[in-house]
């Protein structure tokens, strides 16, 4: 209201340029709203008439969804016009073509960011694969939901079921998550907090491993995890309950460590552990120096300020660092495809990968496509939980706000 | 767990300087105790092989050595092999991949940056309805797994049944268009070594729809730290929105920014999975990075030797290019408190 003065004496109350293009706009906007509730009206109406009942459905749908949104254009356009006209309000018509530019934009970028993920869709439901004629349609005709039947019960030739996949994986990544959230906040804070010689070159060196090319470690690796076994046989006796879990999860059973879980999570960690570092470092270094001296005075050591002022307070921080470490461990595949022998310890990507044949026409489509939204959905279910710590939880490089 | 238990307060041993030295080495053991396990965990997995492999590098190591006879030494041979691109493998032009290397990295961080501004800028306009709703969709393609996005943009960019040459062919294009496949570059500059075909800018697509939702969250994060105080004061003084940007936005999320692209720069550097399973390399090998042509060295190939002495090339390079990259934006960013 305030601003008011301000703006007409700034813009004239005159037909410049810019008014003009908000006229144009506004009258382009109205165009819009009746051309498309016209649109909707005359699918919707064809609907009850057309040849095809399986057509119907998505020409009444479609067209009530046009009729609503060009009723909405229809009506901000309509108030706009009689703003303009009534009240030669151009400041209101200039931010609706702003607002509304930006939603078409906006609208294009969402429709290019879901189109790859509507076409899995679409071909999950698909069971002709490849052999189907050309043409995008979102529900194929014959759409039949068989390949996420063929998913869940035998995924790969191997005798193993999704369910025994999912809880490889969900291990394997939980377990990257959490070793890099505990072992990698303790080192950051470190990093950030205490004095110490060395703390620069280990700064760095922990962030140049960052740079080791994916599986360019893998033969060493390979050598070294072969060559150690855990053998928890003396536990079997002592406490069976803990025993019986651990060997449940694959541990202790004397194999290699190459080919369990735990080396795999293991692996996965120390390529999590330079991001973990490094974010939480700059984390910590945002929070305030003072909270933990006056933790000390009030006779906390510091570990104690560690764990009851600085952990408490850095929630966002290891979310991200948690979200981090569990998409490594949950889309990785180089690893697990080389040391992993047992299928019984298979992880998801591995079979998903194992799908896809040399030549495109030889691989079960609907079968890959229903497998990678199954295996998605849990990824962006946890993205989805953890979102609103995404913005204040990712401090990498210690920028202080 | 005894909070109230009168500790030895910090400030009265400060006084002593002997004191003060016990304090400080004191305080460097509980950090070192604190890095252990990480540092224990890096020594295991990431150092140790690293060294295996400096020796690996220098040996003719191949598959059978992995559990049976010692390799013979090679010295240097790896190493030069690579760099005068004698690798007896199809399409090896060890020059050619670390341009494309290059210029693959640069585009990229280039636009992933830049669409990542713009839109996190665009979502920060006041009264724009939807904002959450599209922060919440935008980040899909960044929650993705890799895997499935690299798989997933293979089989769009199929010439005969993928999504895009359906899509043309539906609004009147032609729609047989061999994406991946067809080796005549679209952009040919022989004089810097730069051969980009059609198959480049359909893993460029796949890998930008993948990255700039990153930078999106990161410049949001920066943006929604701007006190609005300095607009309404820039508006006071009658500053242009364009003014605004240049003056006020980009300088104050820029300190946010720097890190963002440096993890940037290395995540597509190597971004194995895209360009892997997307093109594979191909065609002629003409979309072949660093880390994809590293990794066919081990598997299929098995020369874990050259393999060895081919990532420790990359690595110096990557090294390289970082330090250099962190030199120049130290050198000019300016430091806020």
């Amino acid at each position: 209201m305030t601003t008011k003065p301000l703006s007409a004496s700034s813009s004239g109350s005159g037909v410049s340029l810019h008014n003009a293009v908000a006229i144009v706009w506004a009258f382009a906007g109205l165009l819009a709203g009746l051309g498309l509730s016209a649109l909707g009206i005359f699918r919707a109406a064809s609907a009850p008439g057309a040849a095809d009942p399986t057509t119907r459905l998505p020409l009444a749908v479609t067209g009530v969804i046009a009729l609503a949104v060009g009723g909405v254009i229809l009506w901000r356009y309509v108030r706009l016009l009689i703003a303009i006209v009534t009240q030669a309000d151009y400041k209101r018509a200039r931010h609706t073509m702003k607002i509304d530019l930006l939603q078409i934009l906006l609208l294009t970028i969402l429709a290019v960011v879901l189109f790859p993920v509507v076409w899995i869709f679409s071909m999950s439901l698909d069971s002709r694969d490849f052999s189907r004629p050309v043409g995008l349609t979102i529900i194929p005709p014959g759409a039949t939901l068989d390949a996420y039947k063929t998913i869940l019960t035998h995924p790969s030739p191997n005798p193993v079921t999704f369910w025994q996949l999912l809880r490889n994986s969900l291990l394997v990544a939980g377990g990257t998550a959490l070793l890099s959230v505990i072992v990698g906040t303790s080192a950051a804070y470190a990093f950030s907090r205490l004095n110490f010689v060395g703390r620069r070159a280990g700064m760095l060196g922990f962030v140049i491993v960052l740079m080791i090319p994916a599986g360019g470690t893998l033969a060493p690796l390979f050598v070294l995890l072969n060559g150690i076994k855990l053998d928890l046989s003396a536990l079997q006796g002592a406490i069976p309950a803990v025993y019986d879990f651990l060997i449940s999860l694959g541990i202790g059973d004397g194999t290699s460590l190459r080919t369990t879980l735990l080396g795999l999570a293991i692996a996965y960690t120390s390529t999590a552990l330079p991001f973990a570092i490094w974010n939480m470092k700059g984390f910590i270094d945002s929070l305030p120096y003072e909270l933990e001296e006056a933790a000390q005075i009030d006779g906390c050591t510091r570990t104690q300020g560690f764990l009851r002022v600085i952990l408490p307070l850095s929630t966002p921080g290891l979310a991200v660092t948690a979200l981090w470490g569990f998409l490594t461990g949950w889309s990785e595949f180089i690893l697990a495809w080389t040391f992993l022998s047992e299928p019984t310890r298979f992880t998801l990507p591995m079979v998903l990968r194992g799908m896809i044949g040399q030549y495109a026409s030889g691989t079960p489509w609907s079968q890959f496509s229903a497998m990678a939204i199954l295996m998605s959905i849990p990824a962006i279910v946890i993205f989805f939980l953890l979102q609103r710590y995404l913005v204040s939880g990712l401090a990498v490089g210690g920028v202080k706000g | 767990m005894a909070t109230l238990e009168p500790v030895q307060p910090a400030t009265s041993t400060r006084k002593n300087p002997l004191a003060s030295l016990r304090q400080t080495l004191w305080q460097g053991r509980l950090a070192y105790l604190y890095i252990l396990p990480a540092f224990l965990i890096m020594a295991f997995i990431t150092f140790y092989p690293l060294g295996y492999q400096v020796w690996m590098s220098f040996t003719d190591f191949q598959l059978k050595h992995l559990r049976l006879q010692n390799p013979d030494w090679v010295l240097f041979d790896n190493y030069i092999q690579i760099l005068k691109s004698g690798l007896p493998v199809t399409n090896f032009n060890f020059v050619r991949i670390l341009v494309f290397n290059v210029v693959w990295t640069a585009v990229n961080v280039v636009l992933h940056v830049t669409i990542g501004i713009l839109v996190a800028l665009a979502l920060n306009t006041e009264g724009l309805p939807g904002k959450r709703i599209y922060r919440s969709l935008f980040v899909i393609p960044w929650a993705m797994p890799a895997l499935i996005s690299g798989l997933m943009w293979a089989n769009m960019w199929h010439e005969q049944f993928g999504a895009i040459n359906q899509l043309l062919a539906t609004i009147g294009l032609p729609g047989d268009t061999r994406w991946l496949l067809e080796p005549a570059p679209v952009i040919n500059l022989p004089q810097i070594g730069v051969e980009l075909p059609l198959a480049f800018f359909a893993v460029l697509i796949a890998n930008v729809w993948l990255g700039w939702p990153f930078m999106m969250v990161i410049a949001t994060g920066a943006l929604q730290s701007i006190p609005v105080e300095l607009y309404e004061a820039a508006e006071v003084d009658g500053a242009s929105g364009w003014t605004k940007l240049w003056r006020i936005t980009l300088p104050l999320i820029r300190p946010a920014m720097i890190p963002a692209i440096m993890i940037g720069i290395m995540m597509t550097f190597n971004q194995f999975n895209i360009i892997y399973f997307v093109t594979g390399g191909g065609p002629l090998g003409l979309t072949e990075i660093l880390v994809t042509q590293g990794f066919k060295l081990v598997n299929p190939q098995g020369w874990y030797g050259v393999a060895s002495a081919f990532n420790i090339i990359v690595f110096l390079i990557l090294g390289a290019i970082t330090l250099g990259t962190n030199r120049i934006t130290q050198a000019t960013e300016p430091y806020y408190a």
